[in-house]
């Protein structure tokens, strides 16, 4: 009943685009460190990636709601592009006043532990620290970093062909992942600015985390789309295996643990609206932590249902699992934000338990 | 995409839902204060208070002795009361199921007699389903109806009747007895009674449960005389009948909200600043019982739009019992305590009680396996 019919129509236009241009063809190709360039563009038209900045800054005032839920799509599809980074990285640096570009982007720090600092250097600033693992910063033309300043967090933007060598990496679903090290690396004045109130890196963090559990959904979606249509279709003992009771009883709880995917990142989402930046900490913990457990099951099953074919790369549900692998682990794994929700509430006491979890904001 | 995906919207509960819950805090401070909370205490006290506020039939049309407030209220209602553990047990089945159940299938007259007693707190529902050989089976009912002047003559034997030996009524189903017919179709003859439990030829024989405690029962039925104002919806209708009335049963938030109090004495156990460990057991079961509630506050939402959530009710129930059967299990890894019903010791007894409790959360109401049978039908596989 909440969804609007803007949301659903984005969805499906979204949906059609993901099918036509993000083909296993096209992620396989992805895979083997090419950047999906044609499925880059085709998405960049339709200004979804830079859709939640302020028309002034070249975006179109969207809903974070509706963005999220086409990252659900993105999911859906093992799409292999820096959707939610471009996001993400759009909305520190014009929160913080900074220009970007229409290309590509990546943002970080990605991990809880990296630091940045910013120190005067003349006119400009200087840069030191390692960001790890940064989305596919081989590939984006910039790179929004929140960094420590003199006087709190701040934006950073880097030209990334002029940024230092990175070390690359990617993880197991070769989506690329590449360590930069800065050491006293020059920033010119107007590529640095002061973050605003509601704008940090630990809302950073949390959003990424959020994106992921939103791909992680729709990637969810499609294992168990897959493995519900081979049953069907396998034949064995002269009868579909999803005639069997025990093959059936694995697809209920395949379903069940990707309907409670998509609920518990919708919980997130709802929250990004709250202007409350605790509750939207605890709600993006409960649905990094959700939804991850809901992976672990949900992986387990659906390459069960499939037999040795799953097992292959030749057919598709590897590249919807290794990616819920991958991403279960990112912005944070469900036993870090996990410990995150019972810090909180154990903080709280019992006797707040229920009134946090029906209050709302 | 083909399959059929289990959509749980998200749902903003609206002002006046909010608004209710501050109240319902009150009353239930208020009883709680006065006459202590067991959890399914049969307590015909408080159902009636609860009557009065109109907290019982609350969607019910008000000349039905409803007030005709939304799905949503009544959930606020619901949860607060579980959460409290508030002794819903003389009223919960009538609100939850056989109310509803007459407002759909009854005659103008039953609606009239039984809803407002039911919405008072006044008149007690049970439910009259299994039998000793139909379980999960419940069409393959052998309790017979035979057509007799002014009404029906009933034989039969049902089990597993929470309440009984304390309700007033039963909704009873059974089968239209076939004179020796070859019956192919196992729903043919199926129908629904409004049993009075006083009735000449009744029986109530107590069966203790593993707690040592008295709720279950078991009804024979001798020559049980019914008269003909007493059927519920048509005979032969009671298959269509009955699946109608389990949805009600299965939508309801009391399928994971049995044991919050056991989870609010792990988080006192763990204390203000748990270890590593102690908090991600403790956020894993908090972050479950999040999204539970907002499927079910979702599941709230269809039924206001007139939906029927059969699947998604499915859903929750399988999920929520799977979280609760899990709070025991780890609650005894992380507080590992020699337990005791009758301790002292609030913990010791808790998961006594929490641990013998648990297997029946997952085969009352539908077994775990019936729930997921439903869901794979759902997804077209059967």
């Amino acid at each position: 009943m909440a969804i609007r019919d803007e949301t659903r129509m984005l969805l499906e236009s979204m949906g059609r685009l993901f099918e036509d241009k993000c083909t296993k063809q096209v992620v396989d190709a992805a895979e083997t460190g090419v950047f999906a360039a044609d499925l880059w563009q085709a998405v960049s038209e339709t200004g979804v990636p830079l859709a939640a900045l302020p028309e002034s800054a070249g975006g179109a005032d969207a809903e974070w709601a509706d963005l999220y839920a086409a990252l659900r799509v993105a999911g859906r599809f093992s799409a292999p592009i820096p959707l939610a980074e471009t996001m993400l990285a759009g909305w520190v640096a014009s929160s913080a006043g900074l220009d970007i570009g229409d290309g590509p982007m990546t943002v970080g720090p990605v991990r809880s532990g990296d630091r940045l600092t910013l120190a005067r250097d003349g006119n400009g600033w200087s840069l030191t620290g390692t960001a790890s693992r940064l989305p596919y910063a081989s590939f984006v033309q910039q790179i929004v970093l929140i960094a420590d300043g003199p006087d709190g967090e701040m934006a950073v933007v880097l030209d990334a062909a002029a940024a230092p060598a990175a070390e690359k990496g990617k993880n197991i679903a070769n989506e690329s992942r590449d360590t930069l090290m800065f050491d006293g690396f020059h920033v010119e004045a107007d590529a640095a600015a002061s973050l605003p109130d509601g704008v940090s890196r630990a809302g950073l963090y949390r959003r990424g985390a959020l994106a992921r559990a939103t791909m992680m959904s729709g990637a969810l979606e499609r294992a168990m789309d897959l493995a519900v249509t081979y049953a069907q279709e396998r034949v064995q003992f002269g009868r579909p295996i999803s005639k069997f009771q025990a093959v059936q009883q694995n697809l209920a709880v395949l379903a069940e643990q990707t309907a409670v995917a998509v609920a518990a990142s919708n919980l997130g989402i709802e929250a990004l609206s709250s202007g409350d930046g605790d509750y939207e900490e605890l709600q993006i913990a409960i649905a990094k932590t959700r939804v991850g457990e809901a992976a672990t099951l949900a992986c387990e099953l659906a390459h069960q249902v499939h037999g040795a074919i799953g097992f292959t790369k030749e057919y598709s549900l590897q590249l919807a699992t290794r990616r819920l692998w991958s991403w279960r682990e990112e912005f944070g794994s469900d036993p870090e934000w996990a410990a995150k929700v019972g810090t909180i509430l154990c903080g709280k006491g019992a006797d707040n338990l229920w009134s946090i979890l029906t209050d709302g904001p | 995409m083909a399959t059929p995906m289990f959509r749980f919207d998200p749902v903003q509960l609206p002002p006046e839902a909010i608004k209710l819950r501050g109240e319902v805090r009150e009353f239930i401070q208020e009883h709680k204060a006065v006459m202590g909370f067991t959890r399914g205490e049969h307590n015909r006290e408080f159902s009636r208070a609860m009557g009065k506020k109109g907290w019982i039939g609350m969607t019910w049309p008000k000349q039905y002795g409803g007030s005709e407030r939304t799905s949503f209220e009544r959930y606020v209602v619901i949860e607060e009361m579980l959460v409290a553990g508030a002794p819903l047990s003389a009223h919960y089945t009538g609100d939850r199921q056989s109310g509803p159940n007459i407002l759909r299938f009854g005659t103008e007259e039953q609606k009239m007699y039984f809803c407002p007693k039911i919405a008072a707190g006044e008149l007690t529902f049970c439910i009259g389903m299994s039998e000793p050989n139909a379980g999960s089976d419940v069409a393959g009912t052998r309790t017979r109806a035979v057509k007799v002047d002014g009404g029906y003559r009933i034989n039969g034997t049902k089990l597993w009747t929470s309440n009984a030996h304390r309700a007033d009524f039963a909704i009873l189903f059974c089968k239209m007895a076939q004179n020796d017919v070859e019956v192919t179709d196992r729903h043919a003859g199926a129908t629904q009674f409004l049993l009075d439990l006083k009735t000449p030829g009744i029986e109530i024989r107590p069966v203790i449960n593993l707690l040592g405690e008295h709720h279950f029962n078991e009804i024979f039925l001798t020559d049980v005389f019914v008269p003909d104002h007493l059927l519920l919806g048509k005979e032969g209708n009671g298959w269509n009948q009955l699946t109608s009335e389990l949805a009600f049963e299965r939508s309801a938030p009391d399928r994971f909200l049995v044991f919050f109090q056991m989870l609010q004495q792990m988080i006192r156990m763990a204390g203000p600043n748990p270890d590593k460990a102690t908090a991600v057991a403790l956020g894993k079961l908090i972050s479950q019982l999040a999204t539970l509630r907002s499927m079910s506050v979702s599941i709230a939402g269809m039924l206001m739009e007139g939906l029927q959530p059969n699947n998604e009710s499915a859903v929750v129930k399988d999920l929520g019992t799977r979280y609760e059967q899990d709070i025991p299990v780890i609650a005894r890894q992380l507080f590992p305590m020699e337990t005791e019903l009758q301790a002292i010791d609030l913990y010791a007894s808790m998961i006594a009680r929490v641990t013998m409790n648990a297997p029946r959360l997952s085969i009352q109401g539908g077994t775990r396996e019936i729930l997921r049978g439903i869901i794979a039908r759902g997804l077209g596989l059967r």
